[in-house]
């Protein structure tokens, strides 16, 4: 009885396309921003934040990415962990070059060279699709890599070849570096990541989404309706790779505090590929589902042990999760493969209609 | 300009006309690394024809079968034993994917099969490191009776030199490569087979029983696997690090065309060669360690002029 | 009789050929098509008729031939310039985008009239919205028009097949076309939605003065709908002109009619 949309009339066709047309949900946003800005970082502890939240934040905001250009527009990428190290170590020179320019210009701005690169790696999707194209983003995911580690000028000739974040400031509290606080990087996050999925949520909804939709269920029929396939997926491409490189250039200035290539290889794009499949393709709660899936659920299975007490070897623990995550992964695809967005419709129509669902 | 020019279009081509052995020797070592491809992409192959299923895993099928076997050996069974177990294990893990994955997900997209197959190469990694260990293993090869010393051949005024395991390796995947063909082609699974890659729903309806089908090109898949674990093995460590190895048999199906053998196995030598070729005579220019990614980008290349890849059917479009 | 008056030649197809190959699909055809009217096109399977819609609207290059479509000459038609100057089609085979609503379905025909750029798209606000607002109006006049009302925002891979067509009608209205191309839009329907299917037409037709050229095996249809008829058999042109002088055409009875009765 608590979830009906019986007597909510729409009386505009603004109101009809709302994000959330139905007065419930606009609530249970509304109580889940609440949470997540105020309850998170009074009560979240610093492992807490560190280790669950700030992580979530990043890969949620990677697999939007991801999701806008193999959800909506239904182009295979498996260099997403590439598109994000492109992100990352922009970041990292612009900060380095320009030292006094705020740090979140930079963020922001290092998502353009992310954008500029898989546009560049998208130019074969126009005549290669599938799978095929799966190789062409892998071409961009080895290179890049090789990119990252052989050409020293990128970490700043850092004999360990890593990058590492310098501390900048904004109105005199650390954003960045090893001074920030958790509480000020997931707060920065936070806002970042729910200012993106906003605007993702507009693009997706108007023209420029529904084309990308149209080549992806059609792109023969998009064509001859006028959408031209090369714009409209190097549009895609250039959205996604924005996302990615700004959730790369986060991971490493708000998260990780420093990196390698490694943080970007191949395993890293595996990764928010399961997000976006286990979220749901085409669905931008679905990211924030599936990240969370993908990341807070092994580092419970990790701590379970721990939790009861049992000393197992890490290992062990590594191993076991492996296989966890390779099972649960063929068991959400077998039970709904839609991803976790669609069980949340389901669960919520079923509301709708309880207790008398005749 | 010039001068890059020079490096670039002459200086490799002169380095190939004064040492012709060391061209040589090069070569051969891409063709041995390129039957390790074909032999990777020879299982997607299998496995897509029959059930257009993109099995990522075949690169870890192909470890798991190798660690499972050096595994075996080491708790003490003997080593044709060993090898005889794990053909059964692969025919178990065909079974359990029929039945697991496979039956449950029929009809869902190719994604989302995808998808699962890449849960199956999570799942095998985590067991294949839980039960035998992670660290990297020595594969048996004498155990197995293969050979392990090397050959001098003296030719073109210079020393060619050729691993006897690496012979044997082109001699097996022939052989390997020649029955698989026979069986295709001469037997009635064979028929049935390329009955239901033709189309589906039609092998169905003329009585195939798909689910027979598909353990089948599993066990196949997995045998192959099997072979060309021992090989590289051999060549190298056995641990989950080949995993990045595998993933270049991706190049050699999208040159070769997803659906046919002649193409993987040709796309596979390409690649192997050319890899090899590129490495060895332009790497230098660009500081070494371009194998990572040149295969890749002959891939891409070829793609572009021919997106249907070396051997696969052109595709019309209709509407 | 229908109140329309017949207008000038708005398309010409002049001496098209297209071969696939080595098969010939069209060989050396010519007819035209005057504004307001409606043209059907028919022939036994494999006449090439769906490859003719396929040129007009610049899917397939032809080898030989132009296309002359309001005044302007074209070697080949390409599909960007056949959408963005007028035509729209629907297909023999339904083309829709099946993971979208029926709503986005229509919502994508109007994408090439659609102004705002990027960054309003993103901000969603202002003139961006009031764009969207205002198509989406016009598109619930379409909505309306094929009484498709209650399945606006259902996805259109679960409608069955003759709402599907129908709301691939309602997609090609949506680009308010000049000329309408329709392939078998009453293929595998029953008599009564062939009826409605019949009144949609003949109502776009009138009313909104679209032209409109149809492919179409039931003859029934064909003869009560059409104004001018294209005969076509394996790619050749067997005959053209009003229904009551094609079906008394000798050529057309023994290749097509004949066959069909």
């Amino acid at each position: 009885m608590l979830y009906r949309e019986t007597g909510q009339f729409k009386t505009s066709y603004a109101a009809d396309q709302a994000v959330f047309p139905i007065r419930q949900d606009r609530i249970g946003l509304a109580l889940i921003l609440l949470v997540a800005f105020l309850l998170v970082p009074v009560f979240g502890s610093s492992f807490f934040l560190n280790t669950m939240m700030i992580p979530f934040l990043v890969f949620s905001l990677a697999t939007i990415g991801l999701n806008l250009l193999l959800g909506y527009a239904g182009q295979l990428s498996l260099g997403t962990g590439a598109f994000m190290g492109v992100g990352a170590y922009a970041c990292y020179k612009l900060a380095t070059i320009f030292p006094d320019i705020n740090i979140l210009v930079h963020t922001l701005l290092s998502g353009l060279f992310a954008a500029g690169i898989g546009v560049l790696f998208g130019l074969p999707s126009l005549r290669i699709k599938g799978f095929y194209l799966a190789v062409a983003t892998l071409a961009a995911q080895f290179f890049l890599d090789w990119c990252f580690n052989r050409l020293p000028w990128l970490y700043n000739y850092n004999p360990s070849g890593a990058i590492e974040v310098p501390t900048r400031m904004l109105f005199g509290v650390a954003l960045t570096g090893p001074n920030a606080t958790p509480v000020t990087r997931y707060l920065v996050l936070l806002t970042l990541v729910v200012v993106m999925t906003w605007i993702a949520s507009n693009l997706v909804r108007g023209w420029i989404g529904r084309s990308w939709m149209m080549i992806r269920d059609m792109d023969i029929a998009a064509e001859l309706i006028g959408v031209r396939p090369l714009p409209t997926k190097l549009l895609a491409f250039a959205v996604s790779s924005y996302y990615c490189g700004v959730a790369g250039a986060l991971m490493v200035f708000f998260w990780l505090g420093a990196a390698e290539p490694p943080s970007f290889s191949i395993n890293t794009s595996f990764q928010v590929l399961f997000m976006v499949i286990i979220g749901g393709l085409g669905s931008l709660a679905g990211s924030f589902m599936g990240a969370a899936f993908i990341w807070i659920l092994p580092v419970l299975l990790r701590a379970l042990p721990e939790m009861l007490g049992v000393t197992i070897a890490a290992a062990t623990v590594e191993h076991v999760s492996l296989i966890v995550i390779g099972a649960l992964i063929i068991v959400v695809l077998i039970v709904e493969p839609h991803g976790c967005a669609r069980l949340w419709q389901t669960a919520k129509q079923k509301l709708r209609t309880w207790p008398f669902p005749y | 300009m010039g001068g890059l020019l020079h490096t670039v279009l002459v200086d490799p081509f002169v380095q190939m006309w004064t040492l012709p052995d060391f061209f040589v020797q090069v070569l051969w070592e891409g063709l041995v690394s390129g039957i390790l491809y074909a032999l990777i992409a020879l299982g997607f192959v299998l496995i897509f024809k029959a059930s257009a299923v993109f099995n990522f895993a075949q690169g870890i099928m192909v470890v798991f079968a190798a660690l499972s076997l050096v595994g075996l050996h080491r708790l003490g069974v003997p080593a044709f034993v060993a090898l005889g177990l794990c053909v059964l294990i692969m025919l178990a893990l065909a079974v359990a994917v029929e039945r697991l994955v496979l039956r449950p997900l029929v009809n869902q997209p190719d994604i989302i099969l995808f998808m699962a197959t890449i849960g199956l190469t999570y799942f095998l990694i985590g067991l294949g490191e839980l039960v035998f260990g992670g660290e990297p293993k020595v594969m048996i090869t004498s155990e197995l009776l293969l050979p392990t010393g090397s050959y001098v051949w003296e030719t073109l005024g210079g020393r060619v030199i050729l691993q006897q395991i690496d012979i044997a390796a082109a001699v097996i995947a022939a052989a390997m490569v020649a029955v698989l063909a026979v069986v295709f082609q001469r037997t009635k699974i064979g028929r049935a087979l390329r009955a239901v890659a033709d189309d589906h729903q039609a092998a169905l309806s003329v009585g195939i029983a798909l689910e027979t089908i598909w353990v089948v090109v599993w066990f196949a898949a997995g045998v192959v696997a099997l072979a060309t674990g021992i090989m590289w093995g051999a060549r190298s460590d056995v641990s989950f690090a080949l995993q990045i190895v595998a993933l270049k048999a991706l190049p050699v199906l999208v040159l070769g065309g997803l659906t046919s053998v002649p193409g993987a196995i040709m796309g596979g030598l390409i690649i192997g060669i050319g890899e090899k070729l590129g490495e060895i005579y332009w790497g230098g220019l660009l500081g070494g360690g371009i194998e990572s990614w040149l295969a890749y980008l002959i891939a891409l290349a070829f793609l572009l002029v021919r997106p249907q890849g070396l051997f696969g059917e052109r595709i019309i479009e209709r509407v | 009789m229908r109140q329309r008056a017949i207008g000038e030649v708005i398309l010409a197809v002049e001496d098209v050929s297209l071969r696939f190959g080595g098969v010939r699909a069209i060989a050396d055809v010519s007819f035209d098509i005057r504004a307001h009217e409606i043209r059907a096109i028919i022939g036994p399977n494999g006449a090439g008729k769906s490859s003719m819609l396929n040129v007009i609207n610049g899917f397939y290059r032809p080898q030989e031939g132009r296309i002359v479509w309001k005044g302007q000459a074209h070697r080949a038609m390409r599909p960007y310039l056949a959408a963005s100057t007028g035509i729209a089609r629907t297909f023999q085979n339904i083309a829709l985008f099946k993971g979208m609503t029926v709503l986005d379905n229509l919502m994508s025909g109007r994408t090439l009239k659609m102004r705002r750029g990027f960054f309003w798209q993103a901000l969603r606000y202002g003139p961006a919205l009031e764009e969207e607002i205002a198509h989406r109006r016009r598109v619930e006049e379409i909505i309306d028009f094929l009484e498709i009302e209650h399945i606006r925002k259902v996805p259109v891979g679960r409608l069955p097949y003759g709402l599907q067509k129908r709301v691939e009608l309602g997609r090609a209205l949506a680009m308010e076309p000049e000329l309408l191309l329709l392939d078998e839009p009453m293929a595998g329907m029953n008599l009564e939605e062939k009826e409605d299917m019949s009144r949609y037409i003949l109502e776009v037709n009138e009313q909104l003065g679209t032209t409109i050229a149809l492919i179409e095996h039931d003859m029934s249809v064909v003869m009560d709908l059409s104004d001018r008829i294209v005969v076509l058999d394996h790619g050749q042109l067997l005959a053209d002109g009003p229904p009551e002088v094609v079906s008394r055409d000798p050529a057309v009875i023994e290749a097509y009619l004949g066959v069909a009765h």
